[in-house]
């Protein structure tokens, strides 16, 4: 039996292989902050995926998931269309924290039998902080989603058709900058009214003008290159050339500096709901948990620090969050940064 | 220099009136009988309604409106604000100055810290300072504003009864309320001194420590981040090189040639760094409870007091835009390209 030695080193081919071992990828995976970052987002993303399986359901999701006392458990089975349901289907009521008791003084762990205890009016703070992983997510996702496509739009038609389009937008987007962010994202949730919804609406309303200048430049870029000009000999329509050949190959970078937006995104919601014009009381949202951790700062006399739990959790929550999305982009715009590879 | 200045000032006519247009697009997403709420000034006239919506012609086309709108602001007219109540702009008037003494001390450590702390890691790179400085700049750049004044307030209020939330201890607002005690500033502190009253300037500054650290936290941790980096550039350039071989003193090239080139990059942030501390200010101000626009603007939110929330949402812009201005200028200082390019 004399098989042929097998290879000692097999050259991997595949785009993925040779994305792995890539020059930039290199630099990431060799600097440890980037992978602390790395290992906390995702640790968010487990825990946004699984809060609906690790926490006591309240009674109101159980109703609209179709589940009594006696099937309690039933929506831990992915057998059931219950699971289905609830993950993908996630009734809104499934958002409101439970409560545990109408109590309006905060309970410890031990008293209120849940794992972190309970705010002001019983509100589970454990269901509140996991749940409220999967409003950050939803909320970061779909305001990048929202900002990113205004932001294309508006920088892409800019820079293409240039001129006084261009400055007429661009002007516009000075002006969206000059405002600070949660003041005018104040000024929109209070004409729009408090939800999850307005406030989405809201922040998108301040995040795009980063995107659409990051979008302009790319395209004013790409614009001058050759393969434009000859897209435009052979006689495309100019929003054809836009869209087909330029925006493909002017979106990478700007993706990926809006997917690492999530963190402040998810920060300006807390702070804006913290303020009291977020999603409605007793939604699952870190930024509410702190705001009720506010009337909690004393104890009773002699025990100043009785209510810790309702400002440490929520906090820390948040702290951890934003922490690991800086590291993240913190590494990725060292990767990105051109003048480092030279 | 002054054409560069010229042109940069021509920007804050256009900046006022595109902010002025989005607020007046906004408003018309209400009724015209919520608009009138900002016009009123107590509940007896709740019931005259479409006298005001008449009055002030709250039915009009936006663009009418928008005229009607700049007119009444140029006389000074921004409604009526239903949470101080009073003008809008004289709560502005007198709310300024407390805002304004807290931002300026924190703009101290700002400056301060960030830029001697930035500056020592840089020239440090790699040993004891730099690592120190590096976790410290991330932790303080993560910890959002709301966070740290709650842990603040719990631990040096709740746990130790250090500091007070407020602006000025109950006896002393007594004290100033009822003697007299003459307001030259509107400067808490410094009002104080000039009334040779020792204990309430102290008192007023014990106030401040709290927020002054919580507002200061994020932005600090961001100029240390962006001075150290762009040090760290400049020690690397040719020019630094050249001026150690011509045999001058680490003082002098550390301080002539890096520095002041790595300040470039700090002024461009100054800029953001005035947003942040705007941002800063209206949550800062709402955890402890101190007086000034930034409570002012999130209570009125909270209140739909529309009125109130505009005003200072013109009153940011516009400070902002006069901010940006002034950091434009400072760049041409250090900068001689920008001023001659």
């Amino acid at each position: 039996m004399d098989a042929a030695p097998a290879p000692k080193f097999v050259e991997r081919k595949t785009a993925l292989g040779r994305w792995w071992q890539s020059k930039s990828l290199r630099r990431f995976r060799r600097n440890p902050l980037a992978i602390v970052g790395l290992v906390i987002v995702a640790s968010f993303v487990v825990i946004a995926t699984i809060a609906p399986l690790v926490t006591p359901l309240g009674r109101s999701c159980m109703r609209d998931l179709g589940l009594t006392a006696a099937t309690a458990d039933a929506h831990r089975d992915v057998r059931n269309a219950a699971f289905w349901q609830l993950m993908f289907r996630t009734p809104d009521s499934c958002y409101m924290m439970p409560r545990a008791g109408f109590s309006p003084i905060p309970q410890s762990a031990e008293a209120s039998g849940t794992l972190l205890g309970t705010t002001s009016q019983g509100y589970d703070i454990y269901y509140g902080l996991m749940w409220g992983a999967r409003t950050a997510f939803r909320i970061g996702v779909l305001v990048v989603g929202i900002g990113l496509t205004v932001g294309i739009l508006i920088g892409a038609t800019a820079a293409y058709l240039g001129g006084w389009v261009d400055n007429v937008l661009m002007r516009f987007t000075d002006v969206v900058i000059a405002v600070p962010a949660l003041v005018l994202a104040l000024v929109i949730v209070m004409v729009l009214g408090n939800s999850i919804v307005n406030l989405m609406i809201a922040i998108a309303a301040v995040a795009w003008p980063s995107y659409a200048r990051l979008v302009r430049g790319e395209v004013l870029r790409i614009k001058q290159l050759e393969y434009v000009t000859g897209a435009q000999a052979m006689g495309r329509r100019s929003f054809g050339i836009v869209f087909r050949h330029i925006l493909p190959n002017a979106i990478g970078p700007v993706l990926i500096v809006a997917s690492l937006d999530i963190g402040s995104i998810v920060l300006t919601a807390a702070a804006l709901s913290f303020l009291g014009l977020g999603p409605e009381l007793g939604y699952t949202d870190w930024g509410q948990m702190i705001s009720f951790a506010r009337n909690w700062i004393l104890g009773p006399p002699g025990q100043p620090l009785a209510y810790w739990y309702t400002s440490f959790w929520p906090g820390l929550t948040i702290v951890m969050f934003v922490l690991g999305w800086n590291l993240l982009g913190d590494a990725f715009r060292d990767v990105l940064d051109v003048r480092g590879h030279v | 220099m002054f054409t560069f200045i010229l042109r940069r000032l021509m920007m804050l006519p256009l900046v006022f009136f595109g902010v002025t247009i989005i607020i007046v697009l906004l408003m018309q997403l209400l009724t015209p009988a919520q608009r009138a709420a900002a016009y009123i000034r107590s509940e007896n006239q709740a019931n005259q309604i479409p006298e005001i919506i008449r009055q002030y012609r709250l039915d009009e086309p936006w663009y009418v409106q928008y005229g009607l709108w700049i007119g009444r602001l140029a006389d000074g007219d921004l409604g009526y604000s239903r949470t101080t109540n009073e003008p809008v702009l004289t709560t502005l008037r007198k709310r300024l100055p407390t805002t304004a003494e807290l931002a300026l001390l924190a703009i101290l450590p700002v400056v301060g810290v960030g830029i001697f702390l930035g500056t020592m890691a840089a020239l440090n790179r790699d040993g004891v300072i730099d690592q120190v400085v590096r976790v410290l700049s991330i932790f303080g750049w993560s910890i959002p504003t709301f966070v740290m004044g709650i842990w603040l307030l719990v631990i040096f209020y709740g746990l130790l009864g250090w500091f007070q939330p407020g602006r000025i201890s109950t006896e002393f607002a007594i004290q100033m309320a009822t003697g007299d005690f003459r307001n030259y500033t509107g400067f808490l502190t410094l009002d104080a001194l000039l009334n040779g009253r020792l204990d309430i300037a102290l008192d007023a500054l014990r106030h401040l420590v709290l927020p002054v650290i919580t507002l200061a936290t994020v932005s600090s941790a961001q100029i240390m981040r962006v001075m150290r980096s762009s040090l760290l550039d400049a020690l690397s350039e040719d020019y630094v090189r050249t001026a150690r071989a011509k045999g001058l003193r680490a003082r002098v090239v550390n301080r002539k040639h890096a520095r002041r080139n790595a300040l470039i990059p700090v002024i461009t942030l100054s800029g953001f760094v005035l947003i942040g501390l705007i941002n800063g200010v209206v949550i800062t101000e709402t955890i402890f409870n101190y007086p000034g626009l930034g409570q002012w603007a999130a209570r009125a939110a909270l209140n739909l007091d529309y009125a109130s929330v505009l005003g200072f949402a013109i009153f940011t812009a516009v400070t902002v835009v006069a901010a940006n201005l002034l950091v434009d200028v400072l760049y041409g200082i250090v900068d001689p390209r920008i001023r001659y390019g």
